[in-house]
């Protein structure tokens, strides 16, 4: 017995709320950002992911209120995303009871600053996010690319490359989406997440298009992801994390039950 | 009313820790100091931390809180937790070798690239997330159950000289110890306010120990 892969849920938070419809029928209020995480809780999630959709950034101060709420009653890894762009948005998170702090785009823009803020607050705060789609045709060597605003934007950047970049300039861990998958409920993208954790010395967690227990799984088994990170599956409710880890210590995977 | 003072030096999630230990406490009082007399005058003091080695030691000394650390450690209910942990032992290979605390002697080591498990899986640094926790009994693993986890993230880990120091230990490619403690002394690699139910136990567990080994 030894380490145990993660389930991760991950929460859209907006303006303080929870987003994308969480739905559970014995909740008091769904879009409380502390009772969906006291929930998740319970159900043995092992850790929890808040990710600030909030479109302005003069609300920012919103999800740094959600994480000193959430971390004074949960006591599980938190991670903060979005809108993350300089040291001091690092430092509030972490003040604010985050354990880690997942940066994005801006680590495409300024690939010095995830230097500057591992230096500053250690590796293990820091999960740098990729979001990558496969750009190889068919029947061609498989290549992925990064892309930034929600898919949209092609870098040039190459997947595999980024990510020995970023692991290199001290990111603790890679949360990695296959926009190709994202929102697909197709399961996620196996050999992008094989590719990438086989690749990099640091935790990989997969992202991006679950939409069963299987599929969970298969991240681990077939994709080599140390984590696996889902949304909707959780929210509406139609499996519990317990279920997940149920189902996954089926198939022979280390989970914390 | 007796108090419970978490060491702050500048380095880590103290927030935390401190609000974990509110929840788990029912008289005594928690708080979060850099005050040397505050941790003296203090009944139990927490002892956390995290980042780098190098930092630690030099947040420690800077503050002056070297020999208030050390004459907590040797007088009073005392808890490390993670580089809290780490940093009792006398040195550290990280940042190119690091003097520390030398409370007990022995070494920090680095886990080492590209470990693989029995699997042939190659094994990730930092070691981060839930592992198990074997342990020998002492009133602080109290209402745990044996093997039970806790959540780790750390690249370096602890190998004290002496065995008898040795409050427990998990496997992540070889076997490691979690956790170190000597009469008044316990402290652990991973980290309990960040460890759900059983961590949380191990702080209440803390806030009633008397500093006996049984």
């Amino acid at each position: 017995m030894s380490l145990a892969k993660r389930i991760i849920p991950c929460l859209d938070v907006r303006d303080g709320r929870v987003v994308k419809g969480v739905q559970f029928v014995d909740i008091r209020d769904a879009g409380d950002p502390v009772e969906v995480a006291r929930r998740y809780d319970a159900e043995g999630a092992d850790e929890i992911t808040f990710l600030d959709i909030t479109a302005s950034s003069d609300d920012r101060d919103t999800i740094v209120h959600v994480v000193e709420h959430v971390a004074d009653e949960v006591f599980i890894p938190l991670t903060v995303g979005g809108g993350i762009r300089k040291v001091e948005d690092v430092r509030r998170m972490l003040n604010a009871g985050a354990d880690k702090v997942g940066i994005n785009t801006a680590a495409v823009f300024n690939p010095e600053f995830v230097k500057e803020a591992t230096d500053r607050v250690g590796s293990q705060c820091i999960v740098v996010a990729i979001d990558a789609k496969k750009v190889s045709g068919e029947g061609e060597n498989n290549r992925w690319e990064i892309f930034t605003h929600g898919g949209r934007k092609p870098t040039g950047l190459d997947a595999v490359e980024w990510a020995l970049k970023m692991a290199d300039y001290g990111a603790g861990e890679i949360l990695l989406t296959s926009m190709d998958k994202d929102g697909t409920k197709s399961g996620f993208d196996l050999e992008l997440t094989r590719t990438i954790s086989d690749a990099v010395s640091i935790p990989v967690i997969a992202s991006g298009g679950v939409g069963n227990l299987q599929h969970l799984a298969d991240g681990v088994s077939k994709g080599g992801a140390d984590a696996v990170l889902a949304a909707s599956i959780f929210h509406f409710a139609e499996y519990s994390v317990q279920q997940a880890k149920q189902y996954m210590a089926g198939q022979g995977i280390e989970v914390r039950l | 009313m007796s108090q419970i003072a978490v060491v702050d030096y500048g380095m880590g999630n103290l927030r935390s820790v401190s609000k974990a230990l509110e929840h788990v406490v029912t008289t005594q009082d928690v708080i979060v100091t850099s005050d040397p007399e505050k941790i003296h005058n203090a009944d139990k003091v927490v002892f956390p931390g995290q980042g780098a080695a190098r930092d630690c030691m030099k947040e420690l000394a800077e503050r002056g809180l070297v020999e208030p650390v050390l004459q907590a450690a040797a007088e009073k209910p005392f808890l490390g937790i993670c580089m809290g942990a780490q940093v009792l032992l006398s040195h550290s290979e990280e940042n190119q070798g690091v003097d520390c605390l030398g409370l007990y002697d022995g070494e920090v080591r680095f886990f080492g690239e590209g470990h693989r498990d029995a699997q042939g899986q190659l094994l990730k640094i930092p070691h981060m997330g839930w592992n198990q926790v074997h342990y020998k009994t002492h009133p602080m693993w109290q209402g745990i159950e044996q093997d039970s986890r806790f959540y780790f993230v750390h690249s370096y880990y602890m190998a004290p000289a002496d065995d008898a120091i040795v409050m427990a230990t998990t496997d992540y490619g070889h076997e490691f110890v979690s956790a170190i403690g000597r009469g008044n002394v316990f402290a652990v690699q991973f980290h309990p306010e960040k460890s759900a139910r059983d961590g949380l136990q191990l702080l209440k567990n803390f806030t009633q120990w008397d500093g006996k080994e049984d």
